[in-house]
């Protein structure tokens, strides 16, 4: 997998606010990057205008390969099954072997449970087990870890240094320590406007 | 690609469905036909002549009803995020799900018309106008629907202010689909389907819009 992230300069304002200014990054294939500091900082925002789902007040960003974006919106129908919820993004996604990725987060006993009765840290694992089956190179991931017990944690650790070992690149927005293959971490409080 | 996005909508949408969909348009519409005539008294003529406006106005509420889930929960939940991730245009996800919408109450809302019709006491020329009326009529209905229940998704009480918001924009078809029974000829309703079709045409572009704008927000 080739991949490549580059943002240069990003500005973010929400409202009347400017948030943060001056963000550059460059991913290349196999690397991940972990973005820290407090709440309201900017995180989710980065990760929006990384995405391309919101525009930045100044800055580019230029990106090669896929995108696959897990943050607090879940975007599984809530009175489904887990199971079905999750096949209409499979169809989307064209994915066809869905069940390793269920497998190594534990999803396999819950695919009966309306997604509504899943707990926190089920509901994350069914959007990483989205994100995993989807395929692409450049993950986004806004707070991954929130509600992971250790376990999943560690499984969502390994996964993601699978991976980097791919060529894919991970962008990683956590206030929580995570063990990142070749950790780079970017304090967004040093572009605090 | 859009087979998948028709299907999910349908699930979303359909009465029954799990999204919650429900016959109550339907259950509307019918009891406005019902108690029209306890209002204006058992007056054939009169009811004859009034008849197919009053299912016109029927069916124009009972289009407003199904607004509210209509854009507002995937929204919130993020569907049209990792669509968008996914390249699939707004404006895409949003005609897919306007004919998902139609679909979903307009099929049901002509085959309820009969019942109202006999309630009603209509003779069968004027069901007849009616029922081609509400066929090229509904599209826009749901078109104008869809738009403003995009525009309205992210608001405190949206659902209320669309109701409000759809009337004066479904004036039109209205006008001329329901001006078709008492004029003769079929003009008024080529009218009305000239302004429904436009309308499609319109909606999935202003309702993908104001999901983007929205994500500014």
């Amino acid at each position: 997998m080739q991949a490549r992230l580059v943002a240069k300069d990003i500005a973010c304002r929400r409202g009347e606010r400017l948030l943060f200014r001056g963000f550059s990054l460059e991913c290349g294939s196999g690397q991940a990057v972990q973005v820290t500091g407090a709440n309201g900082i900017g995180k989710s925002s980065l990760m929006r205008i990384l995405a391309g789902l919101l525009r930045p007040f100044a800055g580019t960003v230029e990106r090669e390969g896929m995108m696959g974006l897990v943050d607090e919106r879940l975007a599984l129908d809530a009175n489904l099954p887990l199971g079905r919820a999750l096949a209409f993004w499979q169809d989307i996604d064209g994915c066809r072997d869905p069940g390793r990725a269920l497998e190594v987060l534990q999803l396999d006993a819950l695919m009966d449970v309306p997604v509504r009765y899943l707990s926190t840290g089920q509901k994350k694992r069914a959007a990483l087990a989205r994100l995993i089956n989807r395929n692409c190179p450049i993950w986004l991931l806004d707070e991954p870890l929130n509600g992971l017990d250790s376990q999943a944690q560690k499984a969502f650790e390994a996964l993601i240094a699978l991976h980097c070992q791919g060529g894919g690149i991970a962008v990683v927005a956590s206030h929580q320590p995570i063990a990142l293959p070749a950790p780079r971490t970017i304090d967004l409080a040093e572009y605090a406007a | 690609m859009i087979g998948v996005l028709l299907r999910r909508d349908l699930g979303l949408l359909l009465p029954g469905g799990r999204g919650g969909g429900s016959v109550l348009p339907l259950l509307f519409f019918l009891a406005v036909a019902m108690l029209y005539p306890f209002a204006v008294g058992p007056d054939a003529q009169l009811l004859a002549r009034t008849g197919g406006g009053v299912i016109w106005v029927a069916a124009l509420l009972a289009a407003i009803l199904p607004l509210e889930k209509l854009v507002a929960g995937d929204m919130e939940a993020g569907v049209f995020d990792q669509l968008h991730l996914r390249g699939v245009s707004e404006e895409l996800a949003m005609a897919v799900r306007l004919l998902a919408h139609w679909l979903a109450f307009a099929p049901l809302l002509l085959l309820a018309t009969l019942p109202a019709a006999a309630l009603l006491g209509l003779p069968g020329e004027t069901t007849r106008t009616v029922l081609l009326g509400l066929l090229v009529g509904t599209p826009g209905l749901a078109a104008v629907g869809l738009a403003v229940a995009a525009l309205t998704a992210t608001l405190r009480g949206g659902a209320a202010l669309a109701g409000l918001m759809v009337i004066p924009l479904a004036v039109p078809i209205l006008i001329f689909g329901a001006g078709a029974l008492s004029t003769t000829g079929e003009g008024g309703i080529a009218l009305a389907a000239a302004i429904s079709l436009g309308l499609c045409a319109a909606a999935p572009f202003v309702a993908g819009a104001a999901i983007r704008s929205a994500r500014e927000g």
